[in-house]
């Protein structure tokens, strides 16, 4: 006897249900892609429920038709057919490989002109020229470089709202991963690397960004605040850094690019003045970016005390 | 000589500091006790197996009928225990982590480097040494018999098979009691894992256990692609084969062209953090980013090699439990061979953000996408099985049901990783994690059960419980839907994954719901547990005397439950597809034969238990630089090797033909006496393995 069981199609229902219910929560949250707040994470979101839409001609027989199946030719129903030596139709094999095959030709169409659209190396088109930041990313926090503006932050990268950002990224340490979903996915930073990530902010906030490769122990305080500000405010907040900032020499670098955390950058490095978990830097040692990229491509060993991240790392070895 | 360097030449760089069950008592912490606990949980355990033992007198008959032995179906269940006890550990350990991130946003209670631990030996244990030997134990009990064979082409072989993997397990088990284990995750990408960042023995326990368990699943894909091209039964052409040993063909073709990869990336991270190399440093011209492609050129296709026997698996129990043919059985066996092509053409697609070129990740995309349209098939194809069947809910249909529902969706989110600028936002999140998950417990998991309890009477001689076995089925899939749909929404939101703790508040609410879930899940486990207690203490009232208690349509329920060592009186000639199904339906389903010949037999060997041990020893040697030790089981693993490969088998046996007619005739006598069980009775002590027919008067 079959079992006591709910109404078929409530059991299709429950886990759809469960599934669209979650997705419009997170889309809900006012966090993560699905509530981007620029371009090039509006069209993930695009691109994101377009395919659940187009896929769901696929997946909806099979959450119906599963429940349906089975309680309508469950063993004892005397009123359904039993058909036990069937085992093919001609049509019904052509439906089952053809209709998937067109969904796949359908979402392959859009999968490569999207692809191309969100290459996260193409700069993103604007009336004035993309801010440029460098991003080197140290064991539990990232660096930004701003080469124009001759300062560098940690735990904060600010733009003006009204430009795109270039990012050149590269790590100074293991691989990591770096990501602002609001405004963008991710692209990793690798060491003697330099990878380019591409965005723009719709309005001005604040944003939440982290690294998402594991990388260690502080690996989830890997955490900064994405900030498009007013063009003003921006020049403001540029001038204040330049004010504040900490000179970032290479012996102040080694020693920065040991491990810590935002938090503990913030502590050993900061001034009063500044936010908290959020380092000012100044007066950057020129060529840092291309100097952490080149060290690694130099054709020469190097002591694990000059490799930052490295447990046996110390400052001292690594300014040569 | 000083005591420092004995020590050191004796002991390589093991000291007090790495043995963690004493850690609770002179350093105690919360964290501590955890890890503390864990250990000595290990060691009770094997006290307790060795007392058990010892008490029952059992370490001879252990030894000689089983750990010597080379029968295929005995090696399957050695491999089936080994996953199960693997599976706890995993299990628990992903209980454990559920737990810490429902806590994660006032930080939780483990320390950063042990949840690290955690999450990379979960990944491992639960790929490598608990979906792998699980599957590799059905298809060692199921496929010789699907084929109609004695045994497998090459015995000694598979309990060398045997012996790696488990020497494999053995290394990941000892880290918990000595040492530490990597923090890498299973995927142990470098330069993270390498010396310069990691110098400890973390990432040499992964690479040693990964290494050891590579080469059993190696040698396994060769095995089982030569028995299934050379011992089918006269008749079975490669299109009568069962559905099951189809997927077993595909899955041990793919062992042996991607296990070797996993091989290579690791034994490449051991020449740098051993001998100094520098394939994946950041200096002296190393790229990790070698070792990422190395390394998914394997990752990929091994989703794969766990998924399709599962595939095999509901393929049968659709059919069996439907009463109805396999519909569609040509598509899907080009399915099969389809998706393992494809999946050796996809595995960039765990790397689209390294920074290629947009045409190779579209490409990439688009033939990950691919694999969708076999794989849907496959479903619309069991779907079509249920079509005018006559289902049975038993608990292996209640997996297959919730497998089919619960896949498509998995399946759905696996369609948005495959999209690149999809991918760029959840990767490495908690999506990827839920997304995993969802094809690996419906998929992979669920399947696994279902086999175990479909072909549990055939080994054992009597059905599992049915009550318990319906209760574990209703946790699992509760407990995953509670513990793995919530990864998804916090995924969405930039959770990132091996994330122990979080500073955003909206997340807490869905890490308590998936907290729920990973009790649902353990509830689950207990009532694996339960329900073979059950089982075993009941089996009076579930005995399987006739050897079909599902009114089965392939040649494995043509035998006696427990089968003979030697399968089958008379090897059976084959006119059809499910083989056993139409001789039962011509009437002759237990036919007598005519002369009954001498069946020649391998005899036991010690070979694989040597290999465990000393695979094991070697292991062990090598991650603390006991070389002394680790030379020293090299060289037996060698001299055993060649040993046995010069002597042969020294003690083949003969089973006299008057013996095996005696015993098939006894059951034949037995059988013919039993009261055929119709269908309404499959699942009460009235089914004694003898089916009644359910549709005699129903010719097409
Ligand atoms: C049955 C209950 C299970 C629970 C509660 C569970 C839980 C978890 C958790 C909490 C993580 C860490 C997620 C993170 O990165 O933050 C994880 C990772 C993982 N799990 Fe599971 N899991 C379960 C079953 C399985 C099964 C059956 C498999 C495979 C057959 C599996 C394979 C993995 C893998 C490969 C990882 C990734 C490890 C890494 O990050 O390297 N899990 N699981
Ligand atoms: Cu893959």
């Amino acid at each position: 006897m079959p079992p006591p069981r709910p109404q078929p199609a409530m059991t299709a229902a429950i886990p759809l249900a469960m599934a669209i219910a979650l997705m419009a929560g997170s889309a809900q949250a006012g966090i993560g892609f699905l509530s981007p707040e620029g371009p090039v994470a509006a069209l993930q979101r695009e691109q994101f429920w377009r395919i659940i839409v187009i896929t769901m001609i696929v997946v909806v027989p099979v959450l119906l038709g599963v429940p349906l199946l089975a309680w309508r030719y469950r063993h004892g129903n005397a009123r359904a057919r039993y058909a036990p030596h069937w085992d093919l139709s001609r049509p019904l094999e052509w439906v089952m490989w053809l209709v998937p095959a067109g969904i796949v030709v359908v979402l392959g169409t859009f999968l490569w002109q999207d692809t191309h659209k969100l290459d996260p190396y193409r700069p993103i088109a604007g009336p004035t020229p993309p801010l440029q930041v460098q991003v080197v990313g140290l064991d539990w926090k990232w660096l930004f470089l701003y080469p124009e503006q001759g300062i560098a932050t940690v735990g904060e990268l600010a733009f003006p709202q009204d430009r795109a950002v270039s990012l050149e990224l590269t790590t100074d340490t293991v691989m990591q991963s770096f990501m602002i979903p609001q405004l963008v996915g991710q692209i990793y930073a690798m060491p003697g690397m330099r990878t380019k990530l591409n965005f723009a902010a719709d309005q001005t906030g604040d944003f939440a960004g982290f690294n998402t490769q594991y990388n260690g122990k502080g690996f989830h305080e890997q955490r900064f605040a994405a900030r498009a500000m007013e063009p003003a405010a921006f020049d403001a907040w540029v001038a204040e850094v330049k004010d504040q900032g900490v000179p970032l020499d290479a012996a102040t670098y080694a020693r920065l690019a040991g491990q810590s955390t935002p938090a503990e950058v913030r502590k050993g490095f900061g001034t009063a003045g500044m936010p908290e978990d959020v380092t000012y830097f100044s007066g950057i040692a020129p060529g840092l970016f291309d100097g952490v990229l080149g060290r690694y491509m130099s054709g020469r060993a190097l002591a694990d005390a000059a490799q930052p991240g490295a447990p046996d790392y110390h400052p001292q070895t690594s300014g040569e | 000589m000083t005591s420092q360097e004995l020590w050191s030449l004796a002991l390589g760089r093991l000291d007090v500091d790495a043995l963690d069950f004493l850690k609770a008592f002179y350093a105690p912490s919360e964290n501590d006790d955890i890890l503390s606990g864990a250990a000595w949980v290990v060691i009770l355990g094997a006290v307790t197996v060795v007392a058990l033992l010892t008490i029952f007198r059992a370490w001879r008959p252990l030894f000689r009928d089983w750990l010597t032995s080379v029968d295929h179906k005995k090696i399957g269940v050695m491999y089936i225990v080994l996953a199960m006890v693997m599976l706890v550990r995993g299990v628990l350990e992903g209980v454990v982590m559920r737990a810490q991130q429902a806590d994660g946003l006032t930080g939780g209670f483990l320390s950063a480097n042990h949840f690290g631990q955690l999450f990379s030996t979960h990944g491992t244990i639960m790929v490598l040494f608990m979906a792998m030997p699980f599957l590799t134990g059905l298809i060692n009990i199921v496929v010789p018999l699907q084929i109609g064979a004695r045994d497998v082409s090459f015995p000694m072989l598979n309990s060398v098979s045997l012996g790696f993997t488990t020497a494999g397990a053995a290394l990941i088990m000892i880290s918990l009691v000595i040492g530490e284990f990597s923090t890498g995750g299973w995927t142990a990408y470098p330069p993270y894992t390498g010396r310069v960042f990691q110098p400890g023995v973390g990432p040499d326990y992964w690479l040693w256990a990964v290494i050891l368990s590579g080469v059993g699943s190696t040698l396994t894909g060769i095995n089982f692609v030569v028995t299934i091209y050379k011992e089918r039964a006269p008749g079975m052409g490669f299109m009568q084969m069962p559905m099951f040993t189809w997927t077993a063909l595909c899955t041990a073709i793919m062992m042996i062209f991607a296990m070797p990869a996993v091989t290579v990336s690791s034994a490449m991270l051991v020449l740098d953090r051993y001998l100094g190399f520098h394939f994946f440093t950041n200096d002296l011209g190393g790229n990790m980013m070698n070792y990422a492609n190395i390394f998914w050129l394997f990752g990929h296709p091994e989703v794969y090699i766990l998924v399709l026997p599962a595939f095999g698996v509901y393929s049968e129990v659709a059919s069996t439990f439907s009463g109805k043919r396999l519909y569609g059985y040509g598509s899907l066996v080009a399915a099969t061979m389809v998706i393992a092509l494809l999946s050796f053409t996809v595995w960039l697609h765990h790397f689209f953000t390294m920074g290629q070129s947009a045409d190779v990740n579209a490409a990439f995309g688009i033939a990950t996408m691919l694999i969708g349209v076999p794989t849907g098939v496959k479903i619309y194809d069991w779907m079509a099985t249920l079509f005018r069947g006559r289902i049975r809910f038993t608990v292996p249909v209640i997996y297959l049901l919730a497998f089919m529902m619960l896949f498509v969706l998995g399946g759905l989110t696996g369609i948005l990783l495959a999209n690149p600028a999809v991918d760029f936002q959840v990767h490495n999140t908690l999506f990827l994690v839920a997304h995993f998950h969802n094809m690996l417990i419906p998929g992979v998991l669920f399947g696994l059960f279902a086999g175990y309890t479909y072909w549990f009477p055939k080994i054992f001689g009597f059905r599992l419980n049915e009550v318990w076995g319906r209760i574990a089925a209703f946790n699992w899939i509760a407990g995953f839907m509670l513990a793995f749909f919530p990864l998804y929404v916090v995924g969405a939101m930039g959770m990132t994954r091996r994330t122990m703790a979080y500073a955003e508040p909206a997340f807490q609410i869905w890490f308590h719901i998936a907290g729920v879930g990973a009790a649902l899940l353990t509830a689950g486990l207990a009532s694996l547990c339960v329900q073979l207690w059950v089982s075993i203490r009941n089996r009076e009232q579930t005995r399987d005397i006739g050897g079909d208690p599902w009114d089965g349509r392939t040649l494995e329920w043509a035998t006696p439950s427990p089968v003979p060592e030697y399968n089958f009186a008379v090897i059976p000639r084959v006119h059809s597809r499910e083989a056993f199904a139409s001789a039962k339906a011509a009437g002759a389903g237990y036919p007598e034969p005519a002369s009954y010949a001498d069946i020649d037999l391998p005899g036991p060997t010690w070979t694989g238990l040597v290999m465990a041990i000393f695979g094991t020893t070697l292991g062990f040697g090598l991650i603390w630089y006991m070389w002394w030790l680790a030379a020293l089981s090299f060289a037996v693993i060698a001299v055993t090797l060649i040993g046995r490969a010069i002597r042969g088998d020294r003690h083949p046996r003969v089973i006299p033909a008057a013996e095996v007619a005696a015993e098939h005739r006894a059951w034949l006598a037995r059988i013919r006496a039993l009261p055929a069980a119709p269908r309404t009775q499959e699942r009460s002590p009235a089914n004694r393995g003898m089916a009644a027919p359910e549709y005699r008067d129903l010719r097409p």
